[in-house]
């Protein structure tokens, strides 16, 4: 093992995983989850954040169908509920920035405000694909500290 | 974890919710705290599941959004088919949400991130629930003995010498905790699976419509109240002792209303300015006190309510001032309040309810809409002073007989009024908390009490009532507990105003966002 290629790597992946927070796109909920990761479960993170990506990518179809494709009859009550469980999901993974989407789009649809919806749509497609690729570096970052032998380094945000 | 007897270990948690990123996080979660999980991804799914091995869980997590049922519903079934502790989980905090979970039984509400700490102690409430089980047993005088052990008599709860122990614990309740932890139950059953009493809120209104239906001219005793009722599967004792959990819950109001009217008073006295301390509650003019609790009752029969209405109606008293929504903290003091302040108080009536203002968040409806007569001739007086923007519909609380409501018995603390603030301290807020019940109550309740009073179902009464009050203000959230609500242990210490777990407590208020702060600023009503 290549200590100095280890210790690179993880400090690479601290600065990272510190300017995701930093930046806001991750809250302390994703350090919960990472906490929750042992060795019974060693993909435990990657897993439920696959999930989150896959709920997202449902939601905003959803979305889309609702409010472009039909834009005399928007049921923003369907679509506010919607807009609620992905609310509920990005909680669960900490993607802040999402989370955040959820909160405006869900003003936009107590006030029936279809382009402000369609907006926030735009919105909610951008940061969870966004997230999506940091969180995919991340990812690969780890992968490389384990295959050169090392471990993977808790980060606390305190 | 407990050396022996009970254990968390192995508990086994029923988890429904909708959203699969959660479910997985919570059954990790879940294992983590050595529980036995399983999952659920429908509502319905999770019923049959349940009905199916009637004694193979422990306690219900659901989440309150379901796809196929609500999750109240859900809540409802379970609490009553299957008497199940159940915790309520979302990622929306608004207190009305929370307000109706624990209106439905749940006996926690959970907001979304969930943290470790928060599921590691959710047996507690398996465990209180068995605990009140057994209270209840004792409190009915059933002697059972072996058969109701036996149902606990479960490698997870209970070593095996702890039955003996178990069983002697009973004869050591004291009474207080009896009367007040005591859970309805069927006497009369003496099957080891014993029906329990939930007093839905369906159930308690009939309750209190009895109750009200009696008068305050007669005796309103359990067998009457039974009998109104008209419930054939409710027993005289089930009725009996909810009654006296009532009388507790009104006593308790009565004594806030009081301290409310203090306050007025004090006010009215001092011919203060607007920003007149409500602390000056707290500091006696000087005058002679009594013990708050025992003038509570002695003031309900003395007071004579309409023709208290004072001169010094209108002014000061608008500047009474009502928080937003307060947090429900437990009263700390007892300000001294001399006999000469108390008769310059105002009538019950006219105090409270003007000043306050219909609540916004409460969703039920029904709460009995009939304003008060002497409300209006009010609200024409001090109209300037109070039309500030925020200002809504005077208080609607019931007239006559009616006294207080089902749902405000459940739930005292879902008014909350939105009237106008002005000079208000954290502290003067501490001790302005009472607003929310002291709308509800009127004048009737002192004659209610009276009449609940003078049937004492057990006889044990009269020389504990002043422990009672004293005591209810500790045990209040127990008094919930027992209709079906059960809280965390966050209760045992009360905050004045400092950040107050999410949970409800006691139908406690957190302080309003920051947002909603600076909303009540821009209206010109908050200056805190």
């Amino acid at each position: 093992m290549n200590t100095i290629v280890v210790g690179q790597l993880q400090r690479q992946f601290q600065d990272y995983i510190v300017s995701l927070y930093q930046q806001g796109y991750l809250d302390n909920q994703f350090t919960e989850l990472r906490k929750l990761q042992d060795e019974g479960s060693p993909d435990f993170v990657a897993e439920v954040v696959s999930l989150f990506f896959d709920d997202c990518a449902k939601h905003f179809y959803e979305f889309y169908y609702r409010i472009r494709e039909r834009p005399d009859h928007v049921d923003f009550k369907q679509v506010d509920s919607g807009v609620h469980q992905l609310k509920g999901s990005s909680s669960s993974v900490g993607a802040r920035r999402v989370k955040n989407v959820c909160i405006a789009f869900k003003e936009c649809c107590d006030v029936q405000n279809r382009e402000g919806c369609l907006r926030c749509l735009q919105q909610v497609d951008y940061e969870y694909k966004m997230l999506k690729t940091k969180l995919q570096d991340l990812f690969n970052l780890e992968q490389q500290i384990l295959q050169a032998g090392g471990t993977i380094p808790q980060v606390s945000m305190n | 974890m407990e050396k022996g007897g009970f254990s968390p270990v192995g508990l086994r948690v029923l988890v429904v919710d909708d959203d699969p990123t959660w479910l997985k996080i919570l059954e990790k979660m879940l294992k983590k705290c050595s529980y036995e999980v399983t999952t659920c991804g429908l509502a319905r799914e999770a019923l049959r599941l349940l009905r199916e091995r009637k004694d193979g869980y422990d306690i219900v997590i659901s989440d309150v959004n379901m796809p196929d049922m609500d999750g109240f519903k859900l809540l409802e079934h379970v609490g009553l088919e299957l008497d199940l502790p159940v915790i309520m989980m979302s990622v929306d905090g608004e207190t009305s949400r929370v307000m109706k979970g624990v209106q439905h039984g749940a006996c926690d509400y959970l907001l979304k991130p969930i943290r470790m700490k928060e599921l590691k102690i959710i047996w507690q409430h398996v465990l209180r629930k068995k605990l009140q089980e057994v209270r209840d047993i004792e409190g009915c005088g059933y002697e059972g003995g072996a058969d109701w052990i036996t149902r606990y008599d479960e490698a997870h709860f209970l070593g095996g010498g702890e039955d003996v122990s178990f069983c002697k614990k009973r004869k050591d309740f004291d009474f207080d905790k009896k009367l007040l932890l005591q859970d309805e139950s069927d006497p009369s059953s003496s099957s080891s699976k014993k029906a329990r009493v939930v007093w839905s809120f369906e159930l308690h209104q009939k309750f209190v419509n009895a109750v009200n239906q009696i008068g305050c001219d007669h005796k309103a005793g359990p067998k009457k109240i039974l009998d109104l009722m008209n419930v054939p599967w409710l027993t005289r004792e089930n009725v009996a002792s909810h009654l006296q959990k009532y009388r507790l819950y009104l006593s308790r109001l009565e004594k806030e209303k009081e301290l409310k009217c203090y306050s007025g008073g004090v006010k009215s006295i001092d011919s203060s300015t607007k920003d007149a301390e409500l602390n000056s509650g707290h500091q006696s003019p000087g005058k002679s006190s009594f013990v708050f609790s025992e003038g509570i009752f002695q003031k309900a029969t003395e007071t004579d309510p309409k023709p208290l209405a004072s001169a010094s109606l209108s002014d000061p008293n608008t500047d009474v001032i009502m928080p937003p929504k307060t947090k429900k903290t437990r009263i700390g003091f007892d300000p001294p309040i001399s006999s000469s302040a108390f008769d310059s108080l105002l009538s019950w009536n006219d105090v409270p309810e003007v000043l306050e203002s219909k609540p916004v968040l409460y969703e039920n409806s029904f709460l009995q809409q009939q304003p008060l007569p002497s409300q209006s001739s009010y609200v024409t007086n001090s109209a300037p002073a109070l039309m500030e923007e925020e200002m809504k519909p005077p208080y609607e609380t019931p007239v006559g007989g009616s006294g207080v409501t089902a749902d405000e018995f459940l739930m005292p603390q879902d008014k909350i009024p939105t009237v106008t603030i002005q000079d208000l301290d954290p502290s003067a807020l501490s001790s302005m908390k009472l607003q929310e019940f002291s709308s509800n109550v009127t004048n009737n309740t002192e004659a209610i009490l009276r009449s609940l009073n003078c049937e004492l179902p057990e006889s044990n009464h009269s020389a504990s009532l002043d422990t009672d009050l004293d005591l209810s203000w500790l045990q209040g959230e127990r008094f919930l507990a027992n209709t079906g609500l059960q809280f965390q242990d966050y209760s045992s210490s009360p905050s004045f105003l400092s950040e107050l777990p999410p949970h409800l407590w006691y139908g406690n208020e957190r302080l309003p966002d920051p947002d909603e702060y600076s909303f009540m600023v821009d209206q010109g009503l908050f200056i805190s």
